[in-house]
């Protein structure tokens, strides 16, 4: 029981990171039908750019949430620099292009930002100075961590808070109705290239935000970590159904939970045959499961080709 | 101008000429390189004769059906594990390549149809992602193999490959033939050479067939292909099959060059090396891809010199050649598709050698 | 003497997208060597009518037989196969090959080289490759655009292209020749010459079957027509008895058609 509710715990503070960065991948899907391969590495550069300024600011005496504070506010601005002026030079001129083209500068930026990332950083490991005491609570036989609490409360209130803007707001209104038809909203007055920037900004600063999280959580980050944490974003993205904006918080969370509790069990399931180094696996298997039987997912439109 | 022109040019007399002396060339051409830059630039083209052999394979997933492959690696890595486990010490079996690399081929192949058909109803960008899925699958368990039962050795990889073999001759040997020596590298670019030429010639006939014209129907449009006739689901696996097929031989070949294989040598990156060899040369044309694969080759030793310059001039290497090869690779991509989305070198109208087809080509092209 | 069996018939085929019906209960028979009018206003069901006949679409209910043989639930492919060959509204050519490929593309069905024939250049594959560029010629020729054989599809001018359209259909060797407003867009002369081309294509033994809005064309070229409304057929028959039948006009708005 008590290893289940942990893993429980572990899952949704891992899911609440996926989620915040499958709303990148969904939000661009919803409104240009683009995978913007590169969203996991703009997170990447926002977890490096976290981590350089904490570095920075950890003996200068500041207090550590306010070392936290401008260390984010930094790469929130440098990750939405980076994803709006890659959605300008390298995707905006595509938009009429065939489906392969976008796809193919998409796989160009990402690698264009992790070797960059990799000649300004160097490719070893950068540790997360500590700068907050990890306090221990206990729930019925499992624990969790002060840090595991506060991604996942900020994680859902930013959710909450992007749910409600987009719902509410006129440029929120603009962006669903350019979803629906960019054509049209075009017609009806809306910048679109406006919309279409906004919504690069707006992911980019979720996804700058979750790779904040990733440093604190796992104190530690990588020219190349953006990659499987994108994979297992745009997994959770379109389990939830890819192009919708609850769907990727729910997908995000599931994912979290069945990537924690399937590596936490996968050694008793199999008799030992399999241990949790196939983790990363389970987020490949979902994917093409979703794929293949449900290509929907749990709340979205049809993405098989159709006639 | 036109290659039409030209090709009209020749008589047969001089065609044949002219295939003697590129045929002459290219004999001597490991040679000539060996006493002139040395025998690691021997190794490079051999290497790039392998690439030629595999870009051709994607290029027939991706150039010709359109279906954009991101896990193709994994293909290579079949091929190249299948020839590794049967002619190592591994198990202590030691078959011999003549059955080994058409069985690598043929697993590729299956490997291709069962992981091709999940995703032939999904839509272009899907349907990379979801091979990209397979691809880190198929190394992340030639990874973990090694336990309960050692079957790939994990990450160590596996050592002492036997090298290919002709009756007594093993090709990691030197021999001297009349003076001149035959190193190892010599040895395995005319094998290398051979199998290149072969999947050219193969991959224009099919280019040129009922089978290759329905490939690309399919990649320009799947409705309209399907309306005609053609049996969209079957001719997209063929092209997986036959594409993972090169994949697998040209695995075979390198782990046997290599002696050494382990699953470093299969990941995301060398899928999208690949890719780029077929985007920056030009999407479904041979001489194209072929181009992309020779470049793509010599480049990483280009950027060495680069290296050393930094080395020279500032005394110290600030830039890692290797990282700037990614980083090149990456701007590649970004560029072509921006500015030459066709590839360097596009494959024009396929031009058949029909006068009246010719004289009407010409035609539109003066009208243009 | 029995009236032979019509080439197509379709009895109470209903289609609908997501509970908005697209089709209801439409029943019509198509006689062999006849030119068939489907008409009706814009979004009557027509195109919706053919994707079902062609295996682009699954009814949810109803049948068809052609030619002897029960389609429904078949891949569109195995429909090129028993003898129905389609054109589209919004011209769907392979852009990028030439339209001589075009031709040759629609051969395919037809055809049988695999990939062993193809590699090995075997005598069989030579030949019958042979077969199928002379044939495409003979189409090309035959529709009027032989000139073009070597040029782009997409580079085509839009009436050359629905003729490519027509000669890639009909080299899959259709018993029924189904056409998706082959006329949009043509002006007078052409569509003059595309009249004189389909009437050339019966006079050959080919069924047809067209949608079309240019009533003129209609009238002057159709055997007999029926009308779709809101997915349903509201009227059969030869075209001066429909152009009278009131449903008819009520559903043109009282005008265009009388």
């Amino acid at each position: 029981m008590d290893i289940f509710l942990q893993q429980l715990i572990n899952g949704l503070v891992l899911g609440s990171i996926y989620a915040l960065v499958a709303l990148g991948y969904t939000m661009v899907y919803g409104i240009l039908g683009l995978i913007n391969f590169a969203h996991g590495d703009i997170v990447m550069v926002g977890a490096l750019v976290t981590l350089t300024v904490t570095q920075a600011l950890a003996g200068s005496g500041l207090p550590a949430p306010v070392i936290l504070l401008i260390a984010a506010c930094a790469a929130i601005a440098v990750c939405i620099l980076l994803g709006i002026s890659m959605e300008r030079v390298a995707y905006r001129p595509l938009r009429r292009a065939p489906r392969l083209a976008p796809l193919i500068t998409a796989i160009g930026i990402s690698m264009l930002l992790q070797y960059s990332a990799a000649l300004i950083w160097g490719k070893q490991y950068m540790p997360m100075p500590e700068l907050i005491k990890t306090d221990h609570y206990a729930v019925a036989g499992a624990q969790f961590t002060g840090l595991q609490a506060f991604i996942f409360l900020l994680a859902c209130a930013v959710m909450a808070g992007l749910l409600w803007f987009i719902k509410t707001s006129r440029i929120g209104q603009a962006m669903r109705a350019t979803e629906q038809n960019p054509d049209v909203a075009g017609l009806m007055g809306i910048d679109t290239n406006r919309i279409i920037s906004f919504t690069f900004l707006l992911g980019s600063a979720l996804g700058a935000l979750a790779g904040v999280m990733v440093v604190l959580y796992y104190g530690l980050g990588h020219y190349f970590m953006g990659f499987m944490l994108g994979m297992k974003a745009f997994t959770a993205a379109v389990l939830g159904g890819i192009g919708n904006v609850p769907g990727a918080m729910l997908g995000g969370m599931l994912l979290g939970l069945i990537e924690s509790l399937a590596s936490g069990y996968i050694g008793d399931l199999t008799g030992g045959v399999l241990g949790s180094n196939y983790r990363d696996i389970f987020a490949f298997l979902v994917l093409i499961l979703v794929l293949v039987l449900r290509p929907s997912g749990l709340m979205g439109q049809r993405v098989s080709d159709r006639a | 101008m036109n290659p039409v022109a030209t090709r009209r040019a020749l008589s047969p007399r001089q065609r044949w000429l002219a295939y003697l002396v590129i045929a002459a060339l290219l004999l001597a051409l490991p040679f000539a390189v060996d006493a002139l830059l040395g025998r690691a630039w021997v190794r490079i083209i051999d290497v790039a004769l392998l690439f030629i052999l595999l870009a051709l394979g994607l290029n027939i997933v991706v150039g010709y059906a359109g279906l954009l492959d991101l896990g193709y690696i994994a293909f290579f890595a079949v091929g190249a594990y299948s020839y590794a486990l049967l002619a190592s010490p591994q198990f202590g079996i030691h078959g011999s390549f003549l059955l080994l690399l058409p069985l690598g081929a043929l697993v590729a192949g299956v490997f291709g149809i069962v992981l091709g058909a999940p995703t032939l109803r999904l839509r272009g960008d899907y349907l990379a992602i979801v091979t990209l899925g397979f691809g880190e699958i198929i190394r992340i368990f030639l990874n973990n193999l090694n336990r309960p039962v050692n079957i790939t050795n994990g990450p160590q990889g596996i050592t002492l490959i036997d090298p290919l073999q002709f009756g007594g001759i093993a090709l990691n040997q030197s021999y001297s033939v009349g003076g001149l020596t035959i190193a190892p590298v010599h040895g395995y670019y005319f094998v290398f050479l051979a199998c290149a030429l072969l999947a050219i010639i193969i991959s224009l006939r099919l280019e040129d067939s009922r089978i290759g014209r329905a490939w690309v129907a399919i990649r320009e449009d799947e409705v309209a292909a399907s309306a005609m006739g053609i049996n969209t689901r079957n001719i997209k696996l063929l092209a997986f099959a036959m594409g993972a097929t090169f994949g697998g031989i040209s695995g075979g070949l390198f782990a046997s060059f290599q002696g050494f294989i382990s699953p470093e040598s299969f990941t995301l990156l060398d899928s999208i090396m690949v890719l780029c060899m077929v985007v920056l040369g030009g999407m479904g044309n041979v001489g194209g891809v072929v181009l992309g694969a020779i470049l793509l080759t010599a480049l990483p030793e280009a950027l060495r010199y680069v290296g050393q310059l930094q080395q020279a001039w500032f005394g110290a290497v600030y830039i890692d050649p290797s990282d700037l090869r990614m980083l090149l690779f990456g701007l590649a991509l970004v560029l072509m598709m921006l500015f030459r989305p066709a590839g360097l070198w596009p494959s024009s109208t396929r031009r058949r050698e029909f006068a009246i087809e010719d004289e009407a080509g010409d035609e539109e092209r003066a009208n243009a | 003497m029995p009236e032979p069996a019509p080439l197509l018939s379709v009895a109470g085929i209903t289609k609908s997208f997501g509970g908005l019906a697209a089709l209801t209960e439409v029943s019509l028979e198509v006689r062999r060597g006849e030119i068939f009018g489907l008409i009706g206003p814009n979004g009557a069901g027509k195109t919706t009518l053919f994707n079902v006949l062609t295996g682009l679409y699954q009814p949810d209910r109803g049948d068809f037989i052609f030619d002897g043989e029960r389609l429904v639930g078949l891949k569109p492919h195995h429909v090129a196969a028993y003898g129905i060959a389609r054109t589209f509204q919004n011209i769907r050519l392979f852009g990028n090959m030439s339209a001589l490929e075009n031709v040759m593309v629609g051969r395919h069905v037809r055809t049988r080289s695999g990939v062993f024939g193809a590699i090995l250049r075997t005598a069989a594959t030579r030949s019958e490759e042979a077969a199928i560029v002379r044939r495409a010629y003979e189409l090309l020729d035959y529709v009027g655009i032989v000139q073009h054989a070597g040029g782009l599809a997409r580079h085509l001018s839009y009436g050359d292209q629905r003729r490519l359209e027509i000669a890639r259909a009909l080299a899959t060797e259709p018993l029924l020749l189904a056409l998706d407003e082959p006329a949009a867009g043509m002006n007078a002369t052409e569509t003059n010459e595309l009249k004189r081309l389909l009437e050339k294509i019966r006079g050959d033994g080919v069924t047809l079957l067209l949608i079309e809005h240019d009533v003129k064309l209609v009238m002057g070229l159709c055997d007999r027509v029926a009308v779709l409304d809101y997915g349903k057929k509201i009227a059969e028959g030869a075209p001066a008895a429909v152009r009278r039948d009131p449903a008819v006009i009520e559903a043109y708005l009282g005008g265009s058609l009388a």
